[in-house]
């Protein structure tokens, strides 16, 4: 293997080889990822529904999602008539995209970490609002009303959740005084930031919850009322696209969450001493914040959505604000 | 938190068809809304889609033939359906019935009752976006079908009475199951209420939302639990007793407000109340025959009759008029669901479009029971 | 609410010998009105102020012409009032729907299985066949009829 890597570093040079390793690096980990999340996700779902879930194809139905990614795959693309082609078509792409690009700042570990940008925090949140406008896109392009209907919701609850979100971040950025993922995990060397930050750590899963559509702030895609919200039109690979896009903006999520709040690839404080590398330690932590978010999904009712708007608007920013001044007079007296 | 009738600021109202087919509208139903922005301005329900002419049917069949059409109106009551009929028959043609008979229908229409609530329980939740207890409710349903189906040969769609009794006998394994099964539905109730009653995101989809009082509910001929849960404690059971619950004791669960909080609770409480009526049934079941004797053809004297009971969805009412022959002459099914749906023309205008999932789920209406 | 309400109410707008007694055991109702078709909005305003409701609004076709049956019931113990309309083909009949907002659909109803148009009947249009048949079919002249009789056969007054 290390002459394959200097072979390749001599026909590309070293920065390119790098940034070509890492992208095959995040595509696999994405699909990878894709795969074991949607298993996962319908094993919880039939536990706690007492069911079983997948369990015919594989051990414990693991291979269900590589079969239905074939099926998927080998589906006609059915392109209604009276749609906005261009953007009917660039939505699924836009909407997948950007997520790809979010993953070169994630520390997996001390050394696996693509390129470890001094604004790296910023690039994260500056890519994720491009989920709103790939939704509007696919929305509006549909000539559906139920879709637009989707999409409308969709923009609003992500554009008044973004604000809460980044109050809570500037809590972390307070104490770590930089951007750079690397720095913000250093930084919590003596104790993890959730341990003395709680509330912030609860108020961005909640917000990380309504960005990512998961219920109980699924109304874009609400089942039950609008079909299947702004996705209704699409068929095979386009929506195995959108499908893969929530899971890997989840995995972003509780990534960015476990670096920001859970100490990313560190140890917890008392276990330090096992042999276990920091990459173990991240997956472990993301993959438990995932589960979370799942658990809610199939516990919950869906909120309506005025009611959506006035708890972002009345609890969710008001309570932000109020944590950032506290913890401003906080961190000011630490220092 | 309640949403008050607004006054739309431009012209630019829309049009959306909720419907026919839609996950959430239980049935063929089509909604007609007009919207402005999420607001509704106007809404028509439009039905007839499940039209199958059952009262066509019943003018060239005898009455007995009439039976399996019963419980297709509204499958998830046919039981009900069917207990009303045949007693509308018996009642014109004076057949009467043995008391160990009337027990057993009572028994079994009963825990129709009970399936249908589960049902509507699991399904409302469903349509608010809690996927969970609908595979609980409907696991609970799984013991009463298995139940029925001893008795009566189908899970759904029950031809079980007959005139002047039942078809088949109740042994001691249908006693011994039902039982067990009051016992097993009793030590959900606190699962239940855990999970969706006390859960802060369902009051909040289902408080205050859309509020029928008892003005809105006798205007438009509303009865069973929307109008017990306006606060009226109107049940065919109580007002015009027939079989043999005047022998027995329940109580009437009635609400305040009407909302959909409201009905939620009347339904559980309906469920609890209709336990205690297996149990007393149960303790009290005759011996003795299971059905009268009847002629090969009943044919009812001249003249009109009407009879009601109280279905799941509420006052289930057959007129028939006979001309003495073995074919009824006309034959009207007044379904409750009728007057239910009907009242959503005047309780969803001024709502969000995602509070008409809740009031439609909260009414609980069975479309083919509407259209006939 | 209560029948002895219904029976006030309604002396004052028809005559007593109108006004027929039923026995619940025989026939579900306990009065029986038996009208023509201007009594019946009336009959209707005075249903309305004794608090009964609408149970139903139905039709049958005899050979001396299409009837239109109105079932009235309240909240109290047994109450039902059953009113009988003799209409020939082609009349017409008063709508209550300004009184009842149940008979909206109830009338529709009518209309679409009988033919019988309710005047000032604010939407009177086909609600469970189709908007474009041409039809109606639960008249004695569609369909497979089993039997086609006068009113005077079936009922002995």
């Amino acid at each position: 293997m290390a002459a394959g890597w200097q072979s390749l570093v001599n026909i590309l040079g070293p920065d390119v080889a790098r940034i070509v390793v890492g992208l095959v690096g995040i595509l696999a980990l994405v699909q990878v990822n894709a795969l074991f999340l949607v298993w996962l996700e319908r094993k919880v779902a039939a536990h706690i529904q007492l069911r079983i879930g997948p369990k015919e194809v594989g051990p414990f139905g693991i291979l269900q999602t590589i079969v239905d990614g074939v099926k998927l795959v080998s589906k006609e693309l059915i392109t209604p008539r009276h749609v906005d082609r261009k953007l009917f078509v660039l939505a699924p792409i836009a909407i997948f995209l950007p997520v790809l690009v979010s993953f070169v700042v994630i520390p997996f570990s001390e050394q696996l970490q693509i390129r470890d940008l001094n604004v790296g925090l910023l690039v994260i949140f500056a890519f994720s609002t491009f989920n709103v406008l790939a939704i509007l896109m696919g929305g509006w392009a549909s000539n559906n009303k139920y879709s637009l209907l989707g999409a409308i919701r969709s923009v609003a609850q992500n554009v008044a959740y973004e604000i809460p979100l980044l109050l809570t971040i500037l809590n972390v950025l307070l104490w770590s005084n930089s951007l750079q993922m690397s720095v913000i995990v250093e930084s919590q060397a003596k104790v993890w930031n959730v341990f003395w930050m709680p509330v912030a750590a609860i108020v961005y899963l909640i917000c990380a919850t309504a960005e990512t559509n998961r219920a109980p702030f699924d109304i874009p895609e609400a089942e039950s009322e609008l079909v299947a919200g702004f996705h209704t039109e699409y068929s095979g690979m386009r929506f195995a696209l959108f499908f893969l896009a929530e899971y890997s903006n989840m995995l972003i999520v509780a990534a960015v969450a476990t670096t920001l709040f859970f100490g990313g690839w560190k140890s917890p404080p008392f276990l330090g001493f096992l042999p276990v590398p920091g990459l173990i330690w991240f997956l472990a932590k993301t993959y438990v914040l995932i589960f979370v978010v799942m658990w809610v999904r199939w516990t919950f009712p869906r909120l309506r959505f005025d009611q959506l708007m006035n708890f972002c608007w009345k609890i969710m920013i008001p309570a932000a604000l109020l944590h950032l001044i506290v913890y401003a007079g906080i961190i000011k007296l630490i220092r | 938190m309640t949403t008050e009738m607004l006054e739309p600021i431009t012209e630019q109202t829309y049009y959306l068809n909720m419907g026919p087919q839609h996950p959430s509208t239980h049935g063929v139903l089509r909604l007609f809304l007009k919207l402005d922005g999420e607001y509704i301005i106007e809404a028509d329900p439009i039905i007839g889609y499940g039209h199958r002419g059952h009262e066509k049917m019943a003018e060239s069949h005898f009455y007995e033939q009439f039976l399996p059409n019963s419980s297709r109106m509204d499958y998830l009551s046919g039981l009900l359906f069917n207990h009303g009929y045949v007693a509308a028959v018996e009642k014109m043609a004076g057949i009467e019935v043995p008391p160990r008979a009337e027990y057993i229908r009572v028994i079994s229409a009963e825990l129709n009752r009970i399936s249908s609530h589960l049902l509507w329980f699991g399904t409302y939740v469903m349509d608010l976006g809690g996927f969970t207890p609908f595979l609980y409710s409907f696991d609970d349903r799984e013991n009463i079908l298995d139940i029925l189906d001893r008795i009566s040969g189908s899970r759904l769609t029950y031809s079980y009475c007959r005139m002047g009794g039942v078809a088949k006998d109740i042994d001691e394994e249908f006693i011994r199951a039902t039982r067990s099964f009051i016992q097993r539905l009793r030590s959900r109730w606190d699962d239940y209420h855990n999970l969706v009653t006390k859960n802060v995101i369902f009051i909040h989809r289902a408080k205050d939302v859309g509020v029928i009082n008892r003005e809105l509910a006798l205007r438009f001929g509303c009865t069973g639990p929307i109008l017990r849960a306006a606060g009226v404690a109107y049940d065919i059971r109580r007002a015009e007793p027939y079989s043999v619950y005047p022998e027995l004791d329940f109580e009437i669960p009635t609400g305040t407000q009407g909302d959909a909080l409201d009905r939620y609770m009347v339904r559980l409480q309906e469920m609890e109340q209709s336990l205690r009526i297996i149990e007393q049934a149960l303790d009290r079941l005759p011996e003795g025959p299971i059905k009268a004797a009847v002629p090969h053809k009943v044919r009812p004297p001249k003249g009109d009759y009407y009879f009601a009971v109280e279905s799941a969805r509420g006052a289930l009412g057959f007129y028939i008029v006979s001309d003495g022959t073995p074919y009824p002459y006309r034959l009207r099914a007044r379904v409750p669901s009728f007057g239910n749906l009907q009242v959503l023309t005047d309780v969803l205008p001024g709502t969000l479009v995602a509070d008409t999932i809740s009031i439609l789920g909260s009414i609980d209406i069975v479309v083919p029971e509407v259209d006939r | 609410m209560s029948l002895e309400d219904l029976r006030e109410e309604l002396s004052k707008v028809v005559e007593p010998s109108a006004i027929l007694p039923r026995d619940y055991e025989k026939n579900g109702c306990l009065l029986e009105i038996r009208t023509g078709a201007d009594q019946v909005v009336a009959i209707a305003q005075a249903a309305r102020a004794a608090d009964f409701f609408l149970e139903s609004i139905t039709a049958a076709d005899f050979t001396n012409g299409p009837q239109v049956i109105y079932h009235f019931n309240s909240y109290g113990k047994v109450s039902r009032a059953q009113v009988r309309v003799q209409l020939s083909r082609g009349d017409s009949i008063p709508s209550i729907s300004n009184l009842y907002d149940a008979a909206l659909w109830h009338e529709r109803e009518v209309f679409d299985l009988f033919g019988i148009r309710f005047d000032n009947h604010p939407d009177l249009r086909r609600i469970l066949l189709p908007e474009d048949a041409d039809f109606h079919p639960l008249l004695k002249d569609y369909g497979k009829v089993h039997a086609f009789r006068g009113t005077e056969e079936i009922y002995d007054n």
